[in-house]
């Protein structure tokens, strides 16, 4: 497969948007359509501070290195979440949190850039698995006591460090596996409230998440090609997580149905913003007349869907 | 010698000069994470991963530290390191 832009030898081909790349314009392509996206949905400016939650991952480190070749205020905020996988249930992880702290530091270090790291047993006593014993939330698995203090302190460090937004690195995956799980409750609140913007309201910062259109492949793609060193080894308490769940399930949608999950997402993004979402139509009545053709109800403006089908048919000449 | 996932069931796997054969034919191996998988070389990479089972989705492929496509020809003796994307909890 040939890169769509010079003709060498590609290294991504993207299927949802028909476009195969070379290592050279794939670096290239991903900033550009990160700044597309950053200005699309009016995330933020170059005059305005963005404090970048990361966390050793692909996706949080690579938004990071992009947001600085864009040329960014971008500082980054590390939380010590004190995860060992020696600690966890099948006891043979790593010590996760150590070590994602410690290829975070090592990508400032190389860049130069500004790291905030706090840790939670610090500033409030107990490290996050202790925290989800002591206060019996997440039935067994910390994720949710995770969550809720990420969100938390993010806002909190974003407030008071003066940040005028922080920015996640959510990727389409990420977001269309949220999306299909709320779809799937018809978690109307939630459904409304999801989006590539989160705007500040009282006492919360505004939330962005500029890579809300790249594949996760396509994060883990960039990473590789610009030898950005990530945390590779899954969260120790991931193993079997709903999240993990759904975008198998959307990926193998998306082996047979190139650019589903983008389309999924996009129609959504799309509704939303129309307002499309949860208001009750009176379809039995939305415009219908009579096509005049057959009389059968039609919502197009001129003939019905079957009797322009069967028009079309007619007017091919027959051998 | 770890035996391959594919050809557990049908066959004997045997070393020829150091690489993996199956009834005399090399092998190509996929490795994912701690998971080694054997595959006949000639195939693509896509049919390749149909074959073991792998979402091509899920999976980024890489030998000699190169990302190779989907419509890679395997030969004889590649070792193909595949990288997991999925992440999350």
């Amino acid at each position: 497969m040939k890169c769509k832009k010079c003709g060498a030898k590609a290294s991504v081909n993207m299927r949802q948007h028909k476009l195969a790349l070379c290592k050279e314009h794939y670096l290239d392509w991903v900033p550009e359509q990160t700044e597309r996206f950053i200005k699309k949905y009016e995330m933020f400016g170059h005059h305005e501070k963005v404090l970048v939650a990361v966390s050793g991952g692909k996706d949080s480190l690579g938004l990071w290195d992009i947001l600085n070749r864009l040329g960014y205020q971008a500082d980054g905020l590390y939380l010590g979440l004190g995860i060992d996988g020696r600690r966890s249930p099948s006891g043979d992880g790593i010590d996760y949190s150590h070590e994602s702290q410690r290829l975070t530091q090592k990508f400032a270090d190389a860049r130069g850039v500004k790291l905030h790291i706090v840790d939670i047993e610090k500033e409030y006593g107990q490290p996050i698995p202790i925290l989800s014993e002591i206060s019996h939330r997440g039935h067994g698995k910390p994720c949710s006591v995770c969550g809720l203090a990420k969100r938390h302190e993010m806002n909190r460090i974003a407030r008071d460090l003066g940040y005028d937004v922080l920015a996640t690195g959510h990727n389409l995956d990420d977001e269309a596996a949220v999306l299909f799980g709320n779809t799937l409750n018809w978690s109307s609140e939630y459904l409304l409230r999801q989006g590539p913007v989160l705007p500040a309201s009282d006492g919360l910062a505004r939330k962005v998440k500029p890579l809300c259109r790249f594949y996760e492949r396509e994060m883990t793609a960039y990473c590789l090609l610009r030898g950005i060193e990530y945390i590779y080894e899954e969260c120790p308490f991931a193993e079997g997580s709903q999240s993990i769940y759904y975008k198998e399930l959307l990926n193998q949608l998306e082996t047979t149905r190139p650019g589903a999950k983008l389309t999924f997402y996009l129609r959504f993004l799309e509704a939303r913003k129309r307002g499309d979402l949860f208001i009750e139509q009176d379809i039995a009545h939305a415009h219908l007349h009579p096509c005049p053709r057959c009389g059968q109800p039609t919502s197009t403006a001129d003939l019905c869907s079957f009797c322009r089908m069967i028009e079309k048919v007619n007017s091919v000449p027959t051998s | 010698m770890r035996m391959s996932q594919s050809y557990r069931e049908e066959g004997t796997l045997s070393r020829q000069d150091g690489r993996i054969t199956f009834r005399g034919v090399p092998l190509v191996k996929l490795i994912l994470r701690n998971k080694e998988y054997e595959v006949k070389p000639g195939m693509t990479l896509l049919s390749a991963l149909q074959k073991i089972n792998i979402v091509p989705e899920s999976v980024i492929a890489t030998r000699d530290g190169e990302m190779i496509l989907d419509d890679e020809i395997l030969k004889d003796g590649d070792v193909v390191k595949l990288i997991a994307v999925i992440s999350g909890g």
